[in-house]
């Protein structure tokens, strides 16, 4: 990236004034070195967005931000209905509401040293993962409509889960406006056997060591300990996600001429706030934020079971469960005025600072937990919410590492059998169907995710509190 | 990941491009061509049949939970038949690296690049 065309605001935040259609200057979050990295598609795709009407502030971009189709990965744009607005799906990408939960085991590294190999091929045996994998789920249409309505909620009510999670999870683990009439019969018929299954990919689930604790208070708020282990998964809404996604991103392709909207990039397809289409995506995108949260609470479910007959012990506490693939309707103050905005984050993380209304009272005084997944080797943070986040991006923080490889370079680079061996060589068992699927999610075909934690911290976004280093992965 | 296919005709590019995109998912060699999946599309622009012919094949394998190793493709006046053929994928034979989301409308393009060579292109999410 040329850094020349940017102006510099700070170490960690870096302006792009309005040229050309741009509505909004951009801005992107990181440190020099990030930004220099990045590919000049990041620049592109920032300014793009721009020019979307109805955008509020800026275009955003965090520390891991990495070139995506129409917005970037790791962008943020919001969106005001009032002043004509737009909702786009490739602003929220396929993967509807993809994110990250973490629950506490309150066992020692050594409970899990003690039986890793284990734990690992009993979480690899009981949680479906990889492609082709199917769950014992089966819903029927009235079950699969009353999921889409009910998120985490309908998967409580029949079993899969504890009451005290759904203060645990973004919305209470159901997002209002969810339309299941807006859900066409193929993403329904993608979904009926993928309910508590894991995917393939960048996602995983995997036991994590309390490394590291960087602020006392908020750890000991959150649950976290040093030397005590978590469980992190990492998935989305599945089939049906994917396939709201891709649908949606052709409808809106096709009539974006027909609201007038000037796409630079045809990826940005989107559609008015206000206009029957974006009122439908918007139903269906909701849908599936459901569809992801139940998904990933029966995962936290099967992995209870799984603790439950190793250990004797399967509360596992849900610490939090928190997207970063969706369009949220949030209030913000914007120059004083409060106003509502549908806030964008495609591989951002919500990070609402302490006493945010919409956080259980017991997190309200440390800010909202911000959950980072790291690679395999590298290993993931947890962070926080601060109150100066607001200004500097709607309350959002970055999502991960960010790949700095493609998967295909990452296959010529190392082997799966190098990767797994040179992981148990450092403490870390992985369990994987496809030895390529390893090969491309190696950990050097990522960034350095300390790096994106340290800038994002540095530039307000979110408030470091503990690294997680991995002790067992399962990766689809 | 990209995916690109040639051929003499568009029908022949799109083949190559449906190849692609399963090689992204297994070895090729592995899959054997037990079933068949009929599939029948149309569109207004050559481009966005490409992109429904992938999303097709997504769907498809989503759905029937296959793989696929071969494809034959007619395009005739914007309606495309197409079949598909393939098993039910295996983790265990076929050790599927990744699952295909969809296909995206970046860098997607059906194009004669000279007389008889037709190139096939998108981004899919994976």
């Amino acid at each position: 990236m040329d850094i020349s065309r940017f102006e510099k605001i700070s170490d960690t935040e870096w302006r792009i004034a309005p040229f050309g259609a741009m509505r909004a200057p951009g801005v992107i979050y990181a440190t020099e070195s990030l930004l220099v990295e990045m590919d000049d598609k990041v620049f592109e795709q920032v300014t793009n967005v721009a020019m979307l009407p109805g955008i509020v502030r800026a275009s955003y971009a965090m520390p891991d931000a990495h070139w995506g189709y129409g917005f970037p990965i790791g962008g943020v744009a919001a969106f005001d209905p009032k002043a004509g607005g737009v909702v786009s799906a490739g602003g929220v990408g396929f993967d509807v509401s993809c994110g990250v939960r973490t629950h506490l085991t309150g066992l020692s590294r050594d409970q899990i040293i003690s039986v890793q190999e284990e734990l690992a091929d009993a979480l690899y045996a009981h949680v479906p993962v990889g492609v082709g994998s199917e769950g014992d789920i089966g819903l029927d249409t009235a079950e699969m409509t009353a999921m889409l309505t009910g998120g985490a909620k309908w998967a409580l009510e029949r079993g899969w889960g504890r009451p005290e999670d759904l203060g645990r999870i973004e919305e209470q683990g159901c997002v209002d406006g969810a339309d299941p009439a807006a859900v066409s019969d193929h993403a329904r018929q993608r979904q009926r056997r993928e309910m508590g299954t894991l995917g393939s990919g960048n996602h995983y689930l995997e036991v994590q060591e309390i490394a590291e604790i960087f602020d006392e208070a908020i750890a000991a708020s959150y649950g976290l300990a040093r030397g005590e282990c978590v469980v992190t998964i990492h998935c989305g809404s599945r089939g049906l996600g994917h396939q709201i996604g891709t649908e949606f991103l052709r409808e809106m392709v096709i009539s974006s001429e027909q609201f007038g909207i000037v796409l630079p990039d045809r990826e940005l397809a989107c559609a008015p706030i206000n206009s029957e289409l974006g009122q439908r995506y918007l139903g269906a995108m909701r849908a599936a934020i459901n569809c992801a949260l139940a998904n990933r609470e029966i995962i936290g479910h099967l992995t209870r079971q799984v603790f439950a007959r190793s250990f004797r012990h399967g509360e596992l506490p849900l610490m939090f469960d928190v997207s970063h693939n969706t369009c949220k309707l949030e209030t913000h103050d914007i120059d004083g005025e409060a106003r509502e905005l549908f806030v964008h984050r495609k591989g951002a993380t919500r990070a609402f600072g302490p006493s945010h209304a919409s956080l259980p009272e017991a997190l309200r005084p440390s800010g909202q937990p911000v959950l980072i997944g790291g690679s395999m080797g590298a290993g993931s943070y947890v962070m926080a919410g601060i109150a100066k986040s607001e200004q500097k991006a709607f309350s959002s923080a970055c999502h991960g590492a960010g790949r700095r490889m493609s998967r295909h370079a990452a296959t010529r680079m190392w082997s799966g059998r190098q990767i797994l061996d040179a992981l148990r060589a450092q403490g870390i068992i992985v369990k994987s169907p496809s030895m390529r699927g390893v090969a491309e999610e190696a950990p050097g075909a990522y960034k350095d995710v300390r790096v994106v934690v340290d800038s994002a911290e540095a530039s307000g976004l979110a408030k470091k509190v503990a690294y997680l280093r991995p002790l067992i992965c399962i990766k689809g | 990941m990209g995916i690109r296919g040639f051929g003499p005709t568009p029908a022949k590019a799109f083949e190559q491009a449906a190849l692609a995109m399963t090689a992204v998912i297994a070895d090729l060699s592995l899959v054997r061509l037990e079933k068949e999946i009929e599939i029948e599309l149309e569109a207004p622009k050559l481009d966005l049949l490409l992109i429904d012919w992938i999303n097709a094949l997504v769907f498809e394998m989503a759905d029937k939970r296959m793989v696929f190793g071969a494809f034959n493709v007619d395009i005739e006046n914007g309606r495309l038949k197409g079949r598909a053929f393939g098993e039910t994928i295996s983790r265990e034979r076929h050790a599927p690296a990744v699952e295909v989301k969809g296909a995206t409308f970046t860098e997607l393009a059906v194009v004669e690049d000279r007389p008889a060579l037709w190139r096939a292109q998108c981004v899919i999410d994976v």
